[in-house]
Formats: C-alpha cells, sequence, structure tokens
C-alpha cells in the first residue's frame, strides 16, 4: 500500500526537486547581483564574511556611485534612442516586405522569405571586419549612428519572418472584399491589414528592441569612447577603472539593465521562438 | 473586379532587400575578398595575394588550437545543453503553481543581455571573492589559501567559459523543446501508459522519438549561436590565460580589429562559413518540408 502511494507521489517530487534546481542554478547569478549592490564595500573585501548575509547594515552607495558619477546614464540613454531609431526603421522596411512576401508574390515570396532568414543566421563575428571598413567609409567610426545602421541588419530579417506568418493567418477573403468595395491593394493594406495587425507589429517592436540591447559585438567594434557606448559594452568594459572592479557598482549596473529587458522579452518570447520552429511543428 | 498591381508586391518588398544586401551580401562578399588581399586597417590600396593568409594561418598553432577549442566549446556545451534541456523542458510541460514565475527565472539567463549576464559570472568566479570557492572551503574541500582560480587557470578557464554559455543557452533550447512538447497529441503518451509502459519507457521510446525534429532545430541553432559567438569568452578571460581559452571569432577579433590585420582576420572568420552553409541547407529543407505538408 505505502509503496503504490510512494509511488504515484515520487514523480510529483522529482519534478519539483528539478525545477528548483534549474531555477536556482540558473537564476543566481541575477541574486547575487541583487546582494552585492547593497552591500557595503567593507562587507565584499572581508573574506571572513558569510557572502550570502548583510554583515554590516544595507546601503545605497553603489546606486549613487553608479548614477551620479559614471557614464551609465549616458549609455542607458544611447541604448533607448538606438533602439527607438532601430525600431523605426525595421518597422518602414519590415511591415511592406513581410505582406508583400506573404500576400503578392506567391511561391516565390515564400522562397525569398526563407532567404531573408537566413541573413539572420550571418553572425557579426563573419561580417564585423568588412563592416568596419564601410562604417569609416561612412564616416560614422565611433558614432552611434554605426550600430543604428548596422542593427536593422539582424531586426529586419526576422521581423520580416515573423510578420509573414502573422500576415498569412489574417484570411485574405477580407481584402478581397474590401478591394471589391472599391480599395487599391495598398489602400486595403494600410486601411485594413495592418490595424488587424497590430498585435503583430507590437511584437515586433519588443524584438527589435530587445535585440538592440542584447548586442554586444558590433557596438564593442565600431565605437571606441566611452560617451558613445551602449549599456550592453560600456557596463562590462568602461565601468572598471584601471584594474579596479568596482563590484558594488557593476552589478547594480547589471541589475538594472538585465531585469526591464529581461522582463519585456519574456513576454514575448513564444513568438519569437516559433520563428525558429517552423516547419518541425505542426 | 478586383485589380492586382503587379508591381506593388516589389515595391514593398525591395527596400528591405535592398538594405540586407548592401549591409549583409555586400560585406559577406567583401570577407571572402578580404581573405585573399593584404588589407590594412587605414590603408586604403587592395593587392590580392592568393591563398597566402589561410596558409599563413594554418601554420599558426595558435588559430588551430582556436579552431579545435571552438568544437570543444560548441559540442561541449550544447550537449550539456540538450541534456538540461530535455530534463527541464519535462518538468516545465505540465501545469503547475507558480509556473509563470519558474519560467521567468528559468529564462533570465537567455533573456538579459548576455554581456551583463557573463559579468554577473565574472563576479562569482573571482579570484579572490568567489563566492563558489568560499562554499568549497566552507565544507573543506578545498584549502583556504589556495582557492582555485576558476578563470586564470587554463583547463578551469575552459571548463568556466563552457558551463557559462551552456547557461546561457539552456533557456532557449528549453523554450524550443516545451513548444515541441505540448504539440505531441496527448493521447498517444497515455495510451502508451495504460498499455503498461512506465515513465521512463514512455520518454525514451515514444516522447523523445517524437520529439527529434525540434531538437534537431533545438542543436541547429544552438550550434550556431555558440560557434560563432565571441561575447561570453571576451567578458571573461578575454581568450587567456596564455589564450587557452580563444576560440574563432575571438581569434579574428584580436587579430582583425584590435591587431588591425583586416585580412587575416576575414581569412581566420571565413573558418565560421562551413557550418553556416550546412546550418543553411538544413534550415531550407526543413522549412520546405513545411511547405509541402
Amino acid at each position: 500500500m505505502a509503496r503504490r502511494r510512494l509511488k504515484k507521489v515520487l514523480p510529483g517530487i522529482v519534478m519539483w526537486l528539478v525545477r528548483i534546481f534549474f531555477a536556482v542554478v540558473l537564476a543566481f547569478p541575477f541574486y547575487w547581483m541583487l546582494i552585492t549592490t547593497f552591500k557595503r564595500n567593507t562587507d565584499l573585501n572581508n573574506l571572513k564574511n558569510n557572502p550570502f548575509l548583510f554583515n554590516e547594515s544595507p546601503t545605497l552607495d553603489h546606486l549613487k556611485l553608479l548614477f551620479n558619477e559614471t557614464l551609465f546614464p549616458r549609455w542607458v540613454a544611447n541604448t533607448m534612442f538606438a533602439g527607438l531609431i532601430v525600431v523605426i526603421i525595421t518597422l518602414l522596411l519590415a511591415v511592406p516586405a513581410a505582406y508583400a512576401l506573404a500576400r503578392l508574390t506567391g511561391q516565390w515570396g515564400a522562397q525569398l522569405g526563407i532567404g531573408i532568414f537566413l541573413t539572420y543566421l550571418v553572425p557579426p563575428t563573419l561580417l564585423f571586419i568588412p563592416l568596419s571598413k564601410v562604417i569609416s567609409f561612412l564616416g560614422l567610426q565611433d558614432s552611434l549612428w554605426s550600430i543604428i545602421i548596422v542593427y536593422p541588419t539582424f531586426t529586419i530579417p526576422f521581423s520580416t519572418w515573423l510578420l509573414m506568418g502573422f500576415f498569412k493567418s489574417i484570411p485574405r477573403d477580407l481584402e478581397d472584399a474590401a478591394m471589391v468595395d472599391g480599395l487599391t491593394q495598398w489602400g486595403a493594406f494600410v486601411k485594413l491589414v495592418i490595424p488587424m495587425s497590430v498585435s503583430g507589429i507590437l511584437t515586433v517592436v519588443i524584438f527589435a528592441f530587445t535585440l538592440v540591447t542584447q548586442e554586444f559585438v558590433y557596438a564593442l567594434t565600431f565605437i571606441s569612447s566611452a560617451a558613445h557606448q551602449t549599456v550592453g559594452v560600456g557596463v562590462p568594459t568602461f565601468l572598471v577603472r584601471g584594474d579596479v572592479y568596482y563590484w558594488g557598482s557593476l552589478m547594480a549596473a547589471c541589475l538594472i539593465t538585465s531585469l526591464p529587458i529581461g522582463f519585456l522579452y519574456n513576454l514575448f518570447l513564444d513568438r519569437f521562438i516559433e520563428g525558429f520552429t517552423v516547419g518541425a511543428v505542426k | 473586379m478586383i485589380r492586382r498591381q503587379r508591381w506593388l508586391g516589389p515595391a514593398m518588398f525591395m527596400p528591405a532587400v535592398i538594405y540586407i544586401l548592401a549591409l549583409v551580401g555586400v560585406p559577406f562578399v567583401m570577407a571572402f575578398l578580404y581573405s585573399v588581399s593584404d588589407a590594412k586597417v587605414g590603408s586604403v590600396s587592395y593587392h590580392f595575394v592568393g591563398l597566402q593568409n589561410f596558409v599563413s594561418i594554418l601554420h599558426n598553432p595558435a588559430f588551430l588550437r582556436a579552431l579545435q577549442d571552438s568544437f570543444v566549446f560548441t559540442i561541449t556545451s550544447q550537449v550539456l545543453v540538450l541534456i538540461g534541456a530535455n530534463i527541464l523542458a519535462l518538468s516545465l510541460k505540465e501545469a503547475f503553481p507558480g509556473r509563470r514565475f519558474f519560467r521567468f527565472l528559468i529564462l533570465l539567463p537567455w533573456v538579459a543581455p548576455v554581456s551583463i549576464g557573463s559579468l554577473g559570472w565574472k563576479w562569482i568566479l573571482d579570484s579572490l571573492y568567489s563566492v563558489i570557492s568560499w562554499v568549497l572551503v566552507r565544507f573543506h574541500l578545498v584549502n583556504q589559501y589556495d582557492t582555485p582560480m576558476w578563470l586564470g587557470e587554463p583547463k578551469l578557464a575552459m571548463m568556466s567559459v563552457i558551463l557559462v554559455h551552456t547557461w546561457h543557452m539552456l533557456p532557449f533550447a528549453t523554450v524550443i523543446l516545451l513548444a515541441g512538447l505540448t504539440a505531441i497529441p496527448k493521447d498517444i503518451p497515455e495510451a502508451a501508459a495504460v498499455d503498461g509502459a512506465g515513465f521512463f519507457r514512455t520518454t525514451f521510446q515514444i516522447t523523445i522519438p517524437m520529439m527529434l525534429p525540434i531538437i534537431n532545430v533545438a542543436v541547429l541553432f544552438g550550434a550556431i549561436f555558440t560557434f560563432t559567438d565571441m561575447t561570453v569568452i571576451y567578458i571573461l578571460t578575454r581568450g587567456g590565460p596564455y589564450d587557452t581559452t580563444q576560440v574563432i571569432p575571438t581569434e579574428a577579433f584580436f587579430t582583425g580589429i584590435l591587431g588591425s590585420d583586416l585580412a587575416e582576420g576575414a581569412a581566420i572568420s571565413i573558418f565560421l562559413v562551413p557550418l553556416l552553409i550546412i546550418a543553411a541547407y538544413i534550415a531550407l529543407r526543413s522549412a520546405h518540408r513545411a511547405e509541402v505538408t
């Protein structure tokens, strides 16, 4: 009797142990950022202290230092600005392209759509050397505009691919009816399809923006002065003074950057994953 | 009467196509042209030098080591990701209280910027204040005055960058596998259970074989993102100690960008291309299958 009951509850217990184990391991660095942010330096630097506890009272000094005496606010502003412009460029180019490839060009459009998606897989670490020449040719070296020009090369392919799937799910009859009523195809696209696609377009806005905040290689390559950097490169490369790591402020910056981005991305992650799994999940 | 304008389609997709061609297609070709030239940062001249750069890097032990370590880095972390993601996805499949919260915690390593997450690990793996070392000392597993140099000793450094990259990629693979798990019709494993198959038998003989196409997707993209990544290594070790954690992307960066030798850097990065071609072929084939069915 007892054995049978054990057999029944055991899988449940194992499942919970697995979940807790992974959650602890995966989220640990973020917990560690949190606890480091509020610890005094004397507490952090005393090897005799238990690092899991506050051995001295918590402090806001690291946050004050970060916001008042470093370029961190500047990097946040740079990132937001670059993100905004990249989102606009992405929408202007990807929304019409996705619609055309989903509707207007038949089988040929589907092939081209896959082709565009495949360019998403060409990595920055292959393109950064020739692109650094292109950027200096354009006179954009060490400028935020260098990454604003380059980032759409990965936001457009992914967004076009996502939106193509989205537009295909809108029934064609609706547009045909509108066109019978006298709208042109373009008119139907602007007045009917775009208003119906707000949630798809919103997804693309979030993605283009989060992909901008995640990028590291291009910003590191094209931008050399600290004042023009983004958060993702500025914090790990310019917040270190000489050889001294100000771990309290560094971890504060990490925490403040990763939580909002992580939260936003998390909301739309399933859509993002759908982009990869087309063809493997029916 | 519906009038379709034939020019409208091309007019709508050409701007995107031109943008991509100009800033992905052209640089892609340029990478090949540079790899057979003597281009340097700051010089405008272009001289064709044939395969000289490739001969030179293939005689360079540092490059050969980076090439080998790229495979070690990619294969080891992908095997770990695959094992972890399968277990984790199975544990998250059914609804349970707090599922959304757990999901958020588990996804953090993927959704937070990777450079920022890696910096968190740099502090956790610090040579003096590492919390992991502190725990090991506390349990008397290592000597207090001789704690492990997680990022300063070649073998440990390689292990550290592999594990941090695994940590970063695990959520991505997990979510892909979850999408596959939820797509399996529920009645098949249930029927197997009624026929007397236990948990392990159902898992290994029914669920995992049905999951194979989606596992392929997770491995395909995971391998590309790992093989071409330099962020984790750049932040944690900068390729050190003594170049023992260099991979192809970091070699290309240090040679081509920091070392100003565009030609040799480009030649190094060309070694990323074969994997991309294989991946593109597999992706095209699976997309084609989706079109047909």
